[in-house]
């Protein structure tokens, strides 16, 4: 059995927090933020890593990169151990969290990648060409002599990104890599992995809260909820599996208690609006209109088309949630 | 050997880069290094002051004095110089920033070292330089090449000492600062001090790494000798050549309870 590039087996991380309960009285708490992760990662895979606020994703790419040890459980990455062999690891990985600086402050951003090169030991040559890379996918060039707290968020990532990548990593950890950034930011970035993907096959790992983000790179996503995985599997199959759930939104003349018909469920209501879930496998949105008509006064009707969202969104709440253990949608 | 060549070229160049940033606020740093040496110059006026009204403290006369208060003001002054930013440890394991140091492939020390060269902590060297030459001037030294070696050696190992100890004790920060907690004090201003558990290293070790070994073995032992003064305290003499001995011993353990210190590192939220 080969090993894929990124192996996780049985990962967990305990922290142990001290609240304040009076004024000078304190509670130990210990908040499982992983809590028995299994996965592996192919070389040259893109997966987006998901969850709602709190889940474990940050903790978990801080195990994965040799920032935090692990609690119990067993990390490869690259076929080395992160916490044991961390500056070895470090040459081959690029790290990047959207929500904090790693440039140096107060030097100009092409300063930052001249030391950056020299701490990586990248070739003069390797450099040069990264470089006028970056700069005119990234278009670095306006702010290249800015101070890094000079700059604006946008330009900061964009920044960070290319010292996150200066080292042809292997691997890349996005924390939130488009966190703040416009639209049309956002669009840059992701040109930019799927290339970087594409033409030298680097793996990327990356969390994100903007689903757009997964549509437009991820093949593969994994869904954490309070450190356990819950999916793991193709973004399509998984859109298959939830998507079929259509909603149908109904306003009604007068608000009325959740409607009953037959193949379409009440998942919502706000005063005369409802929100009716069906299989548009077992009924058809003609058959399902009828049904309400024939039971209640309908103002206006609006069908929601399925997509990565609200599937998403579903499952954060808990109504998709399989019964037990991750669901594997490939 | 390379290893360690190529460590101290990188460490230049991030200080020449560091270093240029500052110039560029050019009076400020003037200012600022002026000020740096007139506080300093304050603790040895204190001195001055003493002995004004005293002739002699315990056995010292006020040059002899200055030569101990001059070898360990200026081991301190450069141990701030290389490694004062040890200062914002507490605040970068805190809120976070330490994991960056995590995801490249240098030592963290190192790396912490290196981040914030500030060239205003030359102010204190100046005046511990001063302070020496006063010293050396007043004093009658016999000199001899043994004593030239000893005064020579005891700045670099003094500083190698206080650099250890200084390491040594900050290391407390990766078990105390619990990400959640430490968020709220970062935001609310909390005192850091007051989280401190006082017991995590016992109350005489902290004594003794604090006072007895600075000002023993960095100044005290080496002005004895150098004076060729009976020791007031009657303690061996072989003490007085056991500065780098001390210095080898309190690095050392630094380095270790540094790599230990780094495992129990607890990131912040986010
Ligand atoms: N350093 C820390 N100390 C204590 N608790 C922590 C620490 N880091 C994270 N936690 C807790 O662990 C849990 C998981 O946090 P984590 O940052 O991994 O979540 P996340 O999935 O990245 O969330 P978000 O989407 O908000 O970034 C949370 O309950 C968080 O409060
Ligand atoms: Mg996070």
């Amino acid at each position: 059995m080969t090993m894929a590039l990124i192996e996780v087996e049985g990962l967990r991380k305990d922290f142990t927090v001290t609240r304040k309960t009076g004024v000078l009285r304190r509670a130990r708490a210990v908040v499982h933020a992983v809590d028995g992760l299994t996965f592996s990662v192919e070389r040259g895979e893109i997966v987006g890593y998901i969850g709602p606020n709190g889940a474990g994703k940050s903790t978990t790419v801080k195990m994965l990169t040799g920032i935090l040890v692990p609690t119990a459980g067993r990390i490869s990455v690259g076929g080395l151990v992160p916490t044991d062999r961390r500056t070895e690891l470090a040459r081959r990985i690029g790290v990047l969290f959207g929500q904090r600086v790693q440039l140096w402050w107060d030097l100009p951003l092409i300063e930052s990648f001249e030391l950056l090169r020299h701490m990586y030991r990248v070739g003069a040559d390797r450099y040069r060409e990264n470089l006028a890379t970056f700069r005119e996918l990234l278009e670095l060039d306006p702010f290249l002599g800015t101070p890094v707290r000079q700059l604006s968020l946008g330009q900061r990532v964009r920044g960070e990104l290319t010292a996150a990548m200066l080292h042809d990593p292997e691997i890349l950890f996005l924390d939130e890599p488009t966190i703040g950034l416009d639209i049309v930011a956002k669009q840059r970035v992701r040109e930019f992995l799927l290339r970087a993907n594409r033409e030298h096959g680097v793996t990327v790992l990356l969390t994100t809260h903007d689903l757009a983000d997964i549509e437009r790179l991820a093949r593969r996503i994994l869904i954490i909820d309070h450190g356990r995985l819950i999916y793991d599997g193709e973004l399509e199959a998984l859109k298959r599996r939830f998507g079929p759930r259509r909603v149908l939104v109904v306003d009604l003349v007068e608000p009325a208690p959740p409607l009953r018909v037959d193949g379409g469920e009440v998942v919502r209501t706000d005063g005369p609006r409802q929100w009716i879930a069906f299989d548009g496998d077992r009924i058809t949105a003609a058959a399902l209109i009828a049904a309400v008509t024939a039971v209640a006064a309908v103002r206006d009707l609006t069908l929601e088309e399925p997509e990565i969202e609200s599937v998403v969104r579903e499952i954060y709440a808990g109504r998709a949630r399989p019964e037990a253990g991750p669901i594997r949608g490939s | 050997m390379g290893d360690l060549r190529e460590g101290a070229a990188l460490y230049l160049r991030i200080t020449a880069a560091r270093i240029r940033a500052q110039l560029q606020y050019r009076a400020s740093f003037a200012l600022e290094t002026v000020g740096m040496f007139f506080v300093t110059f304050l603790d040895f006026v204190v001195i001055l002051i003493i002995f004004a009204n005293v002739p002699a403290l315990a056995g010292w006369s006020r040059a002899e004095v200055a030569l101990l208060y001059a070898i360990s003001a200026l081991c301190f002054a450069f141990t701030d110089l290389v490694v004062g930013q040890l200062d914002w440890l507490s605040e970068w394991v805190r809120n976070g920033t330490f994991d960056g140091m995590l995801v490249r492939p240098r030592g963290t020390l190192f790396q912490v070292i290196s981040s914030d060269f500030q060239i205003r902590r030359v102010g204190k060297i100046v005046q511990g330089l001063l302070v020496l030459v006063y010293a050396l001037v007043v004093l009658d030294i016999q000199w001899t090449p043994a004593r030239a070696l000893m005064l020579a050696a005891a700045i670099p190992v003094g500083t190698v000492i206080f650099i250890s100890i200084w390491v040594l004790t900050i290391s407390i920060v990766f078990w105390t600062v619990d990400g959640r907690e430490a968020a709220n004090a970062f935001t609310y201003g909390g005192s850091f001090l007051a989280q401190f558990p006082i017991n995590l290293y016992d109350r005489w070790l902290r004594r003794f790494l604090g006072y007895v070994v600075p000002i023993a073995f960095v100044a005290y032992f080496p002005s004895l000798y150098i004076l060729d003064k009976p020791d007031p305290l009657g303690l061996p003499s072989i003490l007085q050549f056991a500065a780098p001995v001390v210095a080898v011993v309190t690095a050392i353990a630094a380095g270790l309870v540094w790599r230990v210190a780094v495992r129990h590192y607890q990131s912040a939220g986010g």
